[in-house]
């Protein structure tokens, strides 16, 4: 029988199934990192359990971790909250005590999760991976089944190497075309969500496909698959090609060798065959889609950059209606005013989302020769791992946003969710490349406005929304 | 895990969509390293007027007035009403512990975010599933009576509005069960020992670099 591939990759991982209809799963490396993983290992200690593989588990601190270079230098004990500094140094005394490898705050590949497991080449095709972080769907834009789990999975696969699960449905989100000039990965996503909805994928698992997905790079299928989420979707997939393969090749953790040569031979199959049922088929032209702005509080809130402001007036459905009312309250905007009309205090260009190389240069060629708005109080670029900085900084373009008037930061989570001292103030307005636009998530009464790298770049440097079609670009990569 | 057979308890409805885990729980009460203790700082961005962090003493925050946990009438309550999509965002299991801590057993709404649901079996919260015009009906009782209480039965089931109404709800038999008996999760699965170990076996034949 025909299959997609989360079917597929799904046989491939079912250990049991179960008279009740649930099924044991396998999971072959699961990520960890400070925040849900202490009340893992306490239960594990509790129970007096001892971890089922403990090498297919791999660490790394980045929600808590300060992003200024001074409190950096200092490594550990630069953590000035003394309530992030215990856990973090928990993360630390648990990979000691359980064998774990973990890449410290000093450790140059230090990183988001998201962006460590990937460059790593710990996420590779065909794997099962989860991480307690909701955005694990990240990975499978390697053609991994990749979820988020609660801190009791995390216990559970570390005791266990396994998930009770039951199976999703197969979602089917295609987009065929050709993406325009300076519409990037980030607004795709978007204008997914903002015609699914955020809960327009729950229980089900999206494949992403389509000519103009695979056009895209390895980073800007993680764009996608990451934000799978905000779609209400657990996983997100894309199928492997040349260009998944050419990417992994040669990372630390990717097979060597005989290995090597097998491994590709079976990674070859993962992709839906011809025919196979999806439940739910979602398709989107890629000429349709322009630079996304988030306007409102969730991720579905969102309209081209060359769109106004909805109004409530002219939406039936009370319950859209009151949430329209809600967010325009919260974000403090006029109905039908221009996208571009809004202002922005301040500017974040990182996250799991968009922080890997491709969106560092994506930005710096939007800012390159040009200069902050005096208006925007704060413009930081925080990459998503010391490797991507330490290849950021090779390429300039480190440079290139200092002298705009950009702060360079050191790898880790940062302002996506304002853990540590990166924030927002009341009332700001944020562009921001993160995944997540809720009341307070940059800060208490901040506005996030979620777009991409360049379009975010542009903010910075008009002060308000800009569409980066109407922006001359300067190209960074070798004259072309 | 705490079982949850039978329950019942004050309501409170919370009439609105997409509650994020984000609101039910801010990011810096995730920097605890212990499961226990959220309740106090659940839903803290709409229960309290001022900015909260970690540590501080609740008992003297200036509270809202307006937000619906803090009516005098919803205090002690059990059981939370909620709209579409509750739990969405991010896989804090803290958004349950912070739920359980408070002192709700359950949570009655259209539909869930796929973790958060998942998240609140394994911490003796039931999320019900109820059809938006039962919502309805619910929401305008427990709005429009003082003390309304529903009467929860997992083992039939049922939720008992008080004029004797019985409505069902559907539950996955292998979620009911571990709740029921309160079993722990882990424990079941290393009933599976030999499947697991003869999985791992046939997938190192299959996948030798994952295992090198
Ligand atoms: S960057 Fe943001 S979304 Fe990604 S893992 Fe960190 S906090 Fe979560």
């Amino acid at each position: 029988m025909a299959k997609t591939l989360y079917d597929k990759l799904w046989d491939d991982h079912l250990v049991a199934e179960n008279p009740d209809g649930s099924a044991l799963i396998y999971i072959d490396r699961q990520l960890l990192h400070e925040v849900t993983s202490p009340q893992a290992f306490e239960g594990l200690k509790i129970a007096g359990r001892k971890p089922r593989r403990i090498e297919a588990n791999l660490a790394t601190p980045d929600h808590n971790v300060p992003t200024t270079n001074n409190e950096r230098e200092q490594g550990i004990s630069g953590i000035a909250d003394p309530i992030s500094l215990i856990q973090v140094k928990t993360l630390d005394e648990n990979c000691d005590e359980f064998g774990v490898t973990q890449f410290n705050i000093d450790d140059i590949r230090q990183g988001i999760v998201h962006v460590v497991g990937p460059e790593q080449g710990y996420t590779l095709p065909g794997l099962t991976m989860v991480c307690g972080d909701s955005h694990t769907a990240t990975h499978g834009a390697f053609g991994a089944m990749a979820f988020g789990v609660g801190t009791s999975e995390v216990e559970h696969v570390l005791a266990t190497q396994c998930l009770r699960q039951k199976k999703m449905k197969n979602m089917l989100v295609k987009v065929d075309g050709k993406l325009g000039y300076g519409v990037t990965a980030k607004d795709v996503v978007l204008a997914v969500i903002g015609e699914i909805g955020t809960a327009g994928g729950n229980g089900h698992a999206i494949e992403f496909a389509g000519t103009a997905i695979e056009e895209l790079s390895m980073e800007g299928r993680m764009t996608i698959c990451n934000m799978a989420i905000e779609a209400g979707a657990r996983v997100g997939l894309v199928a492997v090609d040349d260009k998944t393969i050419e990417y992994v090749k040669g990372r630390p953790f990717a097979p060597q060798k005989e290995h090597w040569d097998m491994a590709v031979k079976a990674w070859n199959d993962l992709h839906t065959d011809e025919g196979a049922h999806f439940d739910t088929i979602v398709e989107l032209k890629a000429e349709d889609i322009a630079p996304q702005v988030t306007w409102g509080t969730s991720p579905e809130m969102v309209k081209p950059v060359t769109g106004s402001i909805p109004n409530p007036l002219s939406e039936d459905n009370p319950v859209k209606k009151e949430g329209i009312e809600r967010a325009l309250e919260y974000m403090d905007l006029k109905a039908d005013s221009a996208i571009s009309s809004i202002p922005v205090d301040k500017v974040f260009i990182g996250s799991c989302t968009n922080s890997r190389i491709e969106d560092m240069r994506e930005a710096a060629e939007v800012a390159k020769g040009r200069k902050v708005a005096a208006s925007v109080k704060q413009a930081m670029v925080v990459p998503g791992s010391g490797l991507v900085k330490e290849q950021a900084e090779a390429e300039g373009l480190d440079k290139i946003f200092v002298e705009a008037g950009f702060e360079w930061r050191e790898p880790g989570c940062s302002m996506c969710l304002a853990m540590n001292a990166d924030r927002l103030e009341p009332g700001e307005h944020c562009a921001s490349t993160s995944n997540r636009n809720f009341e307070g998530r940059q800060g208490q009464g901040g506005r996030t406005h979620l777009v991409s790298p360049a379009m975010a770049a542009a903010a910075a440097v008009y002060g308000h929304f800009t569409d980066v079609r109407d922006i001359e670009i300067s190209s960074l990569r070798g004259g072309a | 895990m705490e079982a949850f057979t039978q329950h019942q308890g004050l309501v409170v409805p919370l009439d609105r969509a997409n509650v994020d885990t984000d609101a039910i729980i801010p990011k810096q009460f995730l920097k605890s390293i212990k499961r226990s203790g959220f309740g106090p700082n659940l839903f803290d961005e709409w229960r309290y007027m001022d900015h909260g962090e970690p540590g501080m003493d609740n008992s003297k925050r200036p509270v809202n007035p307006d937000f619906i946990l803090n009516f005098p009438r919803y205090e002690g309550a059990s059981v939370l009403l909620a709209r579409e999509n509750f739990g969405c965002g991010s896989s804090r299991e803290h958004a349950p512990w912070a739920l359980e801590d408070y002192g709700f057993k359950a949570v009655i709404a259209p539909s869930y975010a796929d973790i958060f649901f998942n998240n609140c079996f394994k911490n003796g919260i039931l999320p019900i599933v109820l059809d938006n015009k039962t919502m309805d009906v619910l929401f305008e009782e427990a709005e429009s009576t003082e003390g309304y209480q529903l009467a929860i039965d997992l083992d039939k089931q049922t939720v008992t509005r008080p004029n004797g109404e019985v409505i069902s709800f559907e539950v996955e038999p292998d979620r009911k069960h571990s709740l029921y008996n309160g079993l722990d999760d882990i424990g079941i699965t290393l009933q599976q020992e030999q499947s697991i170990t003869d999985y791992e076996e046939a997938r190192k034949q299959r996948a030798p670099w994952l295992f090198s």
